[in-house]
């Protein structure tokens, strides 16, 4: 068991300018889970990738426990990696898959087999261990490939997008088997995705990542309540953050008819670039549906409902003296979480207003946070 | 497949079998298929007509073309005999049976050493990052622009005075050298269509190398090679021009091919032996042509479609 330290760690492409990874610094702790997450082309694989020695380091170090290993070759950092396709050796059967490893580190026969079946017991392999990785289902590879990683104890595990080939169904079942298993085996494990519910939910501390600059570094709850810049904020937490440009007047941002009044400290953090005006977040299910009139709230006309069961997302669009434009995601429509028992029509207009504390304030000028 | 819903396979297998069939009817012709038979009836012709020859008698031959034996079928005239293959194989003149085993002699080494090397280049070029390596590659690939005509006096020249002119090296290093640039660039292309992450998990579990070489890329490469190693079985088998140059007046090293040429003889004397003769020496080409086919059409395919 080892902590894992990136120090200043640079890497810059041949042939590029830009690091594809700029000055990153990260601290995992003995036995963390944590999620490297981010769009595609923001780093995560390739900050990965150098951990494992398969890229190198331009600048900066990279520890594991206190060993620098910037430049040791991939098979003494005592690591095991598992790969998006999972990269099973499709002429070896499924045990000498898992003990491949052993088998070129010398490992007595005897205790590899040991070693490789008791791993396939702890992912339900046992009946497997004899088949080519050309013979089983997607779920199932996936577990060998698991198993390869588990088989080897070593002192941190890399996973890079491990549930992205599987179907969504088997993804929600693997996701929280991975999540428990590495609690289990208390290995430390830096796992790359780019899905924030995964990194939400396996998550001890998620790194969020973006054009290889690290954005923000913080348990699931702390991303979540608390995003350190816009992006984070719009990035984490699904249906996404509603996010707005508005005007402020009179210590309060305009958004829509309503004012939301501001703490003093915000107004003090706006400079003159920001044009007096702020980026104000709010999340879906921090709207309350209110009666018409009542102070600080909002106008908006419903596009679509979204029925999910136990919640329904109302896809609206702002209505009156919009500054700026609102998004939320992908969607340049406002999302709002209602009661799926009363849903209003397409075209009808709701009050909602924000609940008190629970809006986000960002600089318009960098998108960091103020509040 | 435990994950797959049951209801559905029917459904599935109908639209896939509705597909096969479309693509079976837009590639097939009624004329493509007449035209190709036809090819391949007229290719198969002068082969027939040599087997046959092979077997007949030294008057038949003087006297009337192969096919007439088919009339004489009939009326019970014809006559066969294997004395053409006796006197071809183990006649004081001829012997073929030893320019056989010289034929073997050849072939087996002019196989192996260029895939060894060239599979060791192959990997090179696909896996390890060295500075000036796709220059390096091209130049590799270039040298397949130089006729081997042209190269043969120098490389003559050289092996004399190596001490090795007419021994089986010469003929040996030269195939080698001939089949280098296409074996390296096949089996590198055959290379860099397994995946990245297999070697890179290799690197991981701990293998350098040499054993991602042996343990992990060649295990993975039998199909190119028995491809390629039959592509160039057959070449080194049927060539005249190499073992002629090199060898030709030596009758201790030179193949089956070169005898088989001289065989009619400079005053056309054995003329009867020739088709016994050619069909001997094709008989290994064609056994392993035959039995190995699948690997060489698959293998062939395979360096250039992603299946």
């Amino acid at each position: 068991m080892a902590t894992v330290t990136f120090d200043h760690a640079t890497r810059v492409y041949p042939g590029t300018e830009r690091p594809a990874v700029d000055q990153l610094n990260l601290h995992i702790e003995d036995g963390e889970f944590l999620v490297l997450v981010g769009p595609s082309g923001c780093g995560k694989s390739t900050s990965l990738r150098m951990l494992a020695g398969l890229e190198d380091v331009n600048g900066g170090r990279i520890l594991i426990g206190d060993r620098d290993v910037t430049d040791v070759q991939p098979k003494d950092r005592d690591i095991a990696m598992v790969f998006q396709n999972y990269a099973l050796y499709p002429h070896m059967s499924v045990a000498d898959n898992m003990g491949f490893a052993l088998k070129i580190a010398g490992t007595p026969k005897a205790e590899i087999r040991q070693r490789v079946e008791e791993a396939a017991k702890i992912l339900d392999l046992t009946e497997y261990l004899d088949r080519k990785p050309k013979a089983l289902s997607g779920g199932q590879r996936q577990r060998v490939a698991m198993g390869r990683a588990i088989v080897r104890q070593p002192q941190v595990f890399l996973m890079d997008e491990p549930l992205s080939n599987l179907d969504a169904k088997l993804r929600v079942q693997t996701r929280t088997q991975i999540a428990s298993l590495q609690r289990r085996l208390g290995v430390t494990t830096v796992y790359v995705t780019h899905d924030q519910t995964e990194a939400l939910t396996m998550g001890d501390r998620i790194a969020v990542l973006k054009g290889g600059l690290l954005q923000q570094v913080g348990t699931p709850r702390e991303m979540y309540d608390t995003p350190a810049n816009v992006f984070v904020a719009g990035f984490i937490g699904s249906p996404a953050m509603n996010l707005g440009t508005f005007e402020v007047k009179d210590g309060a941002a305009q958004v829509g008819s309503a004012q939301i009044p501001l703490e003093r400290n915000v107004i003090a953090g706006m400079t003159e670039a920001d044009g007096g005006k702020l980026t104000v977040g709010f999340r879906p299910e921090s709207l309350d549906v209110v009666p018409a009139g009542t102070p600080g709230s909002f106008q908006v006309e419903t596009n679509l409902v979204e029925e999910l069961g136990s919640d329904a997302f109302l896809y609206g669009s702002l209505k009156g003296g919009v500054v700026g434009e609102l998004s939320a995601g992908d969607s340049d429509q406002l999302i709002v979480r209602i009661d799926p028992r009363n849903v209003p029509m397409k075209g009808e207009v709701i009050n909602v207003a924000i609940k008190a504390g629970q809006a986000h304030v960002f600089s318009a000028a960098t998108g960091n946070r103020l509040s | 497949m435990t994950t797959t819903p049951q209801a559905s396979l029917p459904a599935q297998t109908l639209t896939l079998n509705q597909r096969a069939a479309k693509v079976r009817r837009r590639l097939s012709n009624p004329w493509a298929s007449g035209i190709a038979i036809v090819l391949a009836i007229l290719w198969t012709l002068p082969t027939l007509g040599l087997l046959i020859t092979s077997f007949r008698t030294q008057t038949d031959i003087n006297a009337s073309g192969w096919w007439t034996v088919f009339g004489k079928i009939f009326t019970g005239d014809a006559n066969f005999t294997l004395e053409n293959y006796d006197t071809a194989l183990h006649g004081s003149t001829t012997n073929l049976a030893q320019f056989f085993v010289n034929s073997i002699v050849i072939t087996l080494p002019s196989v192996v050493i260029p895939i060894s090397i060239a599979l060791l280049a192959a990997y090179a070029f696909a896996w390890i990052d060295f500075p000036g390596r796709d220059w390096l590659f091209v130049a590799v690939f270039a040298l397949q622009v130089v006729p081997i005509q042209v190269t043969m006096i120098p490389l003559l020249r050289a092996y004399v005075s190596w001490g090795i002119g007419g021994s089986f090296w010469s003929v040996w290093l030269s195939h080698s050298i001939f089949a280098l640039p296409l074996a390296i660039f096949l089996l590198h292309n055959f290379m860099k269509d397994i995946p990245r992450s297999l070697v890179e998990a290799a690197t991981m579990d701990g293998a350098g190398h040499v054993k991602i070489f042996f343990r992990v890329v060649f295990p993975l490469m039998v199909p190119a090679i028995a491809a390629f190693g039959i592509f160039q079985f057959l070449w080194v088998w049927n060539d005249l021009l190499v073992a002629l140059v090199f060898v030709g007046g030596r009758p201790d090293v030179a193949p089956l091919t070169v005898r088989v040429a001289e065989l009619s003889g400079t005053r056309g004397g054995q003329w009867h032996l020739l088709s016994a003769g050619a069909f001997i020496s094709m008989v290994v080409p064609l056994i392993v042509f035959v039995s190995l086919q699948r690997y060489f059409v698959r293998g062939l395919l395979a360096g250039s479609v992603k299946g």
